[in-house]
């Protein structure tokens, strides 16, 4: 009887001891997966952010140069700015004024920004420019030029490289917030690119799409609620309705794009890419979620309160708009405003109606020619450059703020609008 | 915008609007006189007289101005704007006067706007069926014009895919080449991959979330995971094409191998990773909706809790996952800028992950942007495209909402 272990004076023969302890590993196996799957999530989550931000903080500075130049006034032999600025710089560095040079040169300020300032003073003159570096010599301050490579392989030179250095000596080299970014329109410069004409544009798009979207939305979710006829041919008619938004709601947003190139453009002869057309393409694609987001909202308020109205003498419409919507509004609130950050990021239907124009300019109304943030995003990330690679992170991380913020609002107001009904 | 008139025009009906309303409001209010008791002797209170009259306005004005709108060039001079307006002012009159001779005790003026309110919310409701039908009918339509040009059957069997027109006038294959399997066995490919991160991890997310992790390690991570549902897509696409579709490339480097930056497989696990949030959140619900008394019997009968969740819970909320597994294929179908950015724009024919392959929604992308002429077999393509689309999810979905209702019934 001693050789025999505990678990077989309890009745447990040694094969059930085994299949025992293979079930309790099969359980704590199963438990690690779980474990392991949210693991995933939440990395791939930070993968994204970590990777994003890191390529994309850098672009909110920017390098700014303040150089002494003496240039030459306007004539036969130097008949325009850039060549004056390349003078007034060979000039400066101390450096012969040949083609090759010059081109050297003109790529470590921005160009068209020093010219712009040149063209004001046209004479012989000593001027004192503060101008952004360009691209390049802003890249390779930021240390995102390899340097170890060979000259012919890296964008920069070893002579800019040089001067770069003299200049840093000299103390006439200073990194500044990037306002550009955000008070610029798109350019083909990086430097001088920025996002605020994508923010109008995407604002524009918004106001116009949730103004359309709102009030058709909850509307349509208030019928359906609290009108609709459940029995008969009307009864029908509702059901198909109701399932018809569902399945609104599941349809691709490309296909919303398909549907505004095809009506609000061909058919109707509205001009592409202007920010009208998208708030209506895009009012189209929030609708569906509004109606089941109010729809929810207004199903959770309990039907008591509609009939005591009513038993109290209210009409059903006095019913439903003095006591049930009042009640159902933090829902339907958080729910519209979260069709809104949706909208926000939407990208593939401003794509369809030609929201990708290359657009130099502020919109003033919504009949101009506008881009949006999503896409601006989708635009500068097209180009394989460091420059644009770090301006589109930071385009990203502007997004994502302004997401975060609207979302945070939604959950405030909620929050807030509960409270106050509770008391 | 050029042209100021009509913003004018509206602003002017809504001040006809308030107009009608102040004008009946005070009209009724002094005729409404309470009596001994309280109440007034007349049927409706003020303000539904002066609702309606404001509702009676707005409309005839809205009409006028539709009217003035699609009658109206795109220059029409003074004279005509003139006259839009006079007309306007004189046909609001109308209702207007209505409204006052309705001022009296017995006119039901309240069951009249309700009525008209009511009609008007059922008005909004049907904004949903024109956009079904807007959708179907401009997809049908210009996809009829494109199979003018193409079979259907080379469009839906062929194997080539090269939509540009050539060069050379008069050549073959003039207007381009559709035959769209590659595209279809692309977004299959994709789908698939895309599916094979999504399905076991966002099902794994909502069984351990919702049956074995703590309430303060659940309170953390179901936000933190469903913030994936809230990131837009374009930035996932960014993040495939600077993150992923290069570690998968430094990967493949050290077997030797060499592999694009943009591949099948690092758009399919970039849109893995955005639908685990759908997964997991319509699993954990059904999850959650199966009773407790169903894990309690199992585990009477000494099954371990994995066991009582593979044999009892998971199959008994079998259903429900599907319908969130037809849900999440017909997203992974629809998506589109992962895979633009992602994926490549080449119509490969392939089943290497490695590749690049491309897939609907980006031959519809790539089709329509850029200049293009409407009626050309190019852009009539990506309409085509889009029906297919559009009748691929439809079924995804009808049959994902039938499973999960047949689901709900079983339980009730």
């Amino acid at each position: 009887m001693s050789g025999l272990d505990l678990d077989f004076d309890l009745g447990i023969t040694p094969t059930a001891a085994v299949r025992m302890r293979k079930r309790h590993a099969a359980e704590r196996r199963f438990r690690t997966y779980g474990r392991a799957a949210v693991m995933f999530a939440i990395a791939a989550l930070v993968w994204l952010l970590v990777a994003i931000i890191v390529t994309g903080a850098s672009a909110f500075t920017q390098h700014w140069v303040t150089i002494d130049l003496t240039v030459e006034a306007k004539s036969q032999s130097v008949p325009n700015d850039r060549l004056r600025l390349a003078k007034g710089l060979a000039l400066a560095f101390d450096v012969p004024s040949d083609d090759e040079t010059r081109a050297e040169l003109l790529d470590i300020v921005s160009a068209s920004a020093a010219t712009a300032q040149l063209n004001a003073r046209n004479g012989d003159d000593e001027i004192t420019l503060t101008i952004p570096a360009s691209n390049i010599i802003d890249q390779y301050l930021k240390g995102h030029i390899d340097t170890d490579l060979p000259a012919d392989q890296r964008k920069i030179s070893d002579r800019q490289i040089q001067w770069v250095e003299r200049l840093q000596a000299e103390g006439r080299i200073k990194r500044r917030f990037n306002s550009a970014l955000f008070a610029n329109p798109d350019s083909r410069d990086p430097e001088r690119a920025g996002l605020a004409s994508a923010i109008i544009g995407s604002a524009l798009i918004v106001l116009i799409a949730s103004a359309l979207a709102l009030p058709v939305g909850v509307g349509a979710a208030i019928y359906l609620d609290s009108f609709a006829p459940r029995t008969g041919w009307g009864g029908r008619l509702t059901r198909v309705l109701e399932v018809n938004i569902n399945n609104l709601a599941a349809v691709p947003s490309i296909v919303f794009g398909l549907l505004g190139l095809a009506v609000f453009i061909n058919f109707f002869g509205l001009q592409r890419s202007i920010p009208l057309v998208g708030g209506l393409v895009l009012a189209l694609r929030m609708f569906p979620t509004i109606v089941i987001a109010s729809r929810s909202a207004l199903l959770a308020v309990p039907d008591s309160l509609t009939d005591s109205a009513l038993s109290l003498g209210a009409s059903r419409m006095q019913a439903v708009f003095n006591h049930r919507v009042p009640l159902a509004a933090p829902g339907i609130l958080t729910g519209s405003i979260i069709g809104m950050a949706q909208a926000l990021g939407a990208t593939a239907p401003l794509l369809m109606i030609g929201m990708v124009a290359f657009v130099t300019s502020m919109p003033a109304s919504p009949m101009d020619p506008a881009t949006a943030l999503p896409v601006q995003i989708y635009l500068w990330s097209g180009s394989a450059d460091a420059a644009w690679a770090e301006r589109t992170s930071a385009a990203i991380i502007s997004l994502l703020v302004i997401l975060m913020l609207i979302n945070g609002l939604a959950i405030f107001l909620r929050e807030r609008l509960q409270r106050r009904r509770k008391l | 915008m050029t042209d100021p008139v009509p913003i004018y025009m509206l602003v002017i009906v809504g001040a006809i609007m308030v107009g009608a309303y102040r004008l009946i409001y005070g009209r009724a209010a002094r005729l409404v006189t309470p009596d001994m008791s309280g109440s007034s002797t007349f049927h409706a209170q003020p303000r539904h007289h002066a609702r309606l009259a404001a509702a009676l306005t707005g409309l005839t004005g809205a009409l006028i101005y539709i009217a003035g709108m699609s009658l109206r060039g795109p220059a029409p001079g003074l004279a005509a704007d003139a006259l839009w307006l006079a007309i306007l002012l004189i046909v609001c009159c109308g209702p207007i006067a209505l409204a006052i001779r309705n001022v009296r005790p017995n006119f039901a003026a309240r069951s009249h706007i309700e009525r008209m309110a009511e009609t008007g919310l059922m008005l909004l409701a049907f904004v949903a069926l024109l956009t079904t039908v807007g959708i179907v009918a401009s997809l049908l339509f210009e996809a009829t014009l494109f199979f003018r040009d193409v079979s259907v059957f080379e469009f839906l069997f062929g194997t080539h895919w090269s939509p540009q027109t050539p060069i050379r006038a008069g050549g073959a294959g003039q207007s381009g080449v559709f035959g769209a399997v590659p595209v279809f066995a692309g977004t299959f490919l994709i789908t698939l991959i895309a599916m094979a991160v999504a399905g076991p991890v966002g099902l794994m997310v909502a069984i351990y979330l919702s049956e074995y992790a703590s309430p303060q390690t659940r309170a953390i991570a179901k936000p933190a995971i469903e913030v994936l549902a809230g990131i837009p897509t374009v930035v996932y696409g960014f993040f495939a094409l600077i993150s992923v579709g290069p570690a998968i490339q430094e990967f493949a480097d050290v077997f030797g191998a060499n592999v694009a930056v943009q591949s099948a497989l690092a758009a399919g696990l970039v849109m893995g990773v955005m639908i685990i949030p759908l997964i997991s959140s319509l699993s954990d619900d059904v999850i959650r909706a199966v009773p407790q008394k169903l894990r309690d019997g199992s585990a009477a009968l000494g099954a371990t809790q994995s066991e009582t969740l593979i044999r009892v819970v998971f199959r008994s909320a079998l259903p429900g996952i599907i319908g969130a597994f037809l849900l999440a294929i017909s997203r992974a179908v629809g998506e589109t800028m992962i895979v633009v950015m992602a994926a490549g724009w080449a119509a490969n024919l392939t089943a290497n992950p490695f590749d690049a392959v491309t897939t609907v929604t980006v031959q519809i992308v790539a089709l329509l942007t850029g200049d293009q002429v409407f009626d050309s077999p190019r852009t009539l393509a990506a309409f085509a495209l889009g029906l297919v689309l559009f009748i691929i999810t439809l079924l995804l979905n009808f049959a994902a909402l039938a499973v999960v209702n047949r689901y709900r019934r079983g339980f009730e």
